[in-house]
């Protein structure tokens, strides 16, 4: 399974539209599209997992990169519309307390 | 121009291919390959004067131990072009320069050749080094399971790959209890495993009875923060289990969940544990919970390897994993998770993606 990455670019917000899979082949693509955009100052960055069927914990490392990323850069990271099984492993491994999640707004974002 | 060519690359090849030769064995693999060519050249006489198809089948043959040889596309096409001048004195002009033409189209495909066979030899001799490396990571992550008076256990830690990221192990103390730490290194692989090496050596230098378990995390939470990459982390669960109290007191850095066998309402019960994984922030808390055990009590813990196992596209939901373990309940500890792997393992399109370990204690008494 493939996972496709598309970056929109609009004022002062950058929004990653991710579907697919991200595992443990996936997530390098995930990395290089995402961790550019945490490194520019005061950027906020978007992210957009309503097309994620599946992610393993490989791609909770690139998220936690990015977070830290952005503590570094006074840039934000928020992840949006995540599907329940995409959704929990954020909750078990209590990153939901620590990245900004926003889990049930649908639309608004494509 | 077509000489030029010819001489040139007899020459290249030859040098090339000699100190393969001598490496492989001297002489002797010398006398073969000219024997080969021999074949070769028998065959294909036989071929154009009869076209007789025991001639294919004997080249597939020689091609074969060719390849065993490491001789190169081009040097089969030059022992064509040499052996066709025997084989036909009407031979054309435009034939011998097509051969030529085509001895060149082959080069390229003789140096990929031989970078195949380079990539196999590094190949080889990575994968001797990564499974010392991965006898070495057993001897030094190494745990016995402790025999504790009325106490059953059970554990399976199967690796994905070579070597294994999911981590376990069991920590008698003096007074009795009993400390069990679950963990697992996010990220795969060599660079997981060293790290889990780190836990270990972290875990063994803490003084074993005066810690409890959220201070243990904390702890570790400190060690994996300052020295692990960024993208890498770990969920732990650790517990500790006190006979004397009929307790067991746990505390979890993000692990998954695992389940608490109630044996008197013959129910499972999520443990309910909140906490950031290992190496996320650097100051971290960690809550302790506890539970009472009674007999016939199971507590199962396992890691994501288990619940993130698929068969085929589907994946293997928690309730799936308990209802295996409750057909096997009737087995000791060990037998059960054995058996519960082994369930999984025959699926037919069963793939394991991550490191599966499954722990289960028992309250015998």
């Amino acid at each position: 399974m493939n996972l496709t990455v598309n970056v929109v670019e609009e004022n002062e917000k950058s929004v990653l539209n991710v579907s697919g899979e991200i595992d443990a082949y996936t997530a390098p693509k995930l990395k290089e599209s995402l961790l550019p955009l945490t490194k520019k100052e005061k950027n906020k960055v978007e992210v957009n997992l309503e097309n994620v069927t599946y992610m393993d914990s490989t791609g909770l490392g690139v998220f936690v990169s990015a977070l830290k990323s952005t503590k570094e850069n006074n840039s934000t990271l928020t992840l949006l519309n995540l599907q329940d099984r995409v959704l929990r492993i954020f909750k078990i491994t209590g990153l939901d307390e620590v990245i900004t999640i926003r889990a049930a707004i649908r639309g608004g974002n494509e | 121009m077509c000489h030029f060519h010819r001489t040139f690359w007899t020459t290249s090849v030859n040098k090339k291919i000699l100190p393969v030769i001598w490496l492989l064995g001297g002489i002797e693999m010398e006398e073969l390959i000219k024997l080969h060519a021999a074949t070769y050249k028998e065959l294909l006489k036989n071929y154009v004067d009869t076209q007789d198809e025991r001639a294919l089948y004997g080249v597939e043959k020689v091609t074969k131990a060719f390849i065993k040889e490491n001789i190169l596309p081009e040097e089969i096409v030059n022992l064509h072009i040499d052996a066709m001048e025997e084989v036909s004195t009407k031979l054309n002009k435009d034939y011998k320069h097509s051969m030529n033409f085509l001895l060149e189209a082959m080069i390229s495909y003789g140096l990929a050749m031989q970078e195949i066979q380079m990539l196999r030899e590094e190949k080889h001799v990575l994968e001797s080094e990564i499974s010392v490396a991965a006898s070495m990571q057993e001897t030094l992550l190494g745990t016995t399971k402790p025999s504790i008076e009325g106490l059953d256990i059970g554990i399976v830690s199967v690796p994905a790959h070579q070597m294994n990221g999911d981590y376990h192990h069991f920590i008698k103390g003096k007074d009795g209890s009993l400390g069990i730490a679950i963990a697992d290194v996010i990220g795969k692989g060599i660079p997981a495993a060293l790290c889990m090496s780190m836990i270990k050596y972290a875990m063994d230098s803490y003084p074993e009875e005066s810690m409890s378990p959220k201070s243990i995390l904390k702890n570790l939470n400190r060690v994996v923060e300052r020295n692990v990459d960024p993208s890498m982390f770990i969920t732990m669960c650790y517990a500790q289990y006190l006979p004397s109290e009929q307790k067991l007191r746990y505390s979890s850095a993000g692990h998954e969940p695992g389940y608490y066998y109630n044996a008197k309402n013959d129910t499972f019960k999520e443990i309910d544990a909140k906490g950031l994984v290992l190496g996320v922030s650097p100051d971290s808390e960690y809550s302790e919970y506890e539970l009472v055990i009674e007999k016939n009590d199971m507590i199962i813990l396992l890691t994501d390897g288990v619940t993130e196992c698929r068969d085929g596209e589907r994946f293997i939901e928690s309730q799936e994993v308990l209802s295996i373990i409750r057909k096997y309940a009737y087995l000791p500890a060990q037998e059960m998770v054995d058996n519960v792997y082994k369930h999984f393992e025959r699926l037919q399109d069963f793939q394991l993606r991550d490191d599966f370990t499954l722990l289960i204690l028992r309250k015998k008494v």
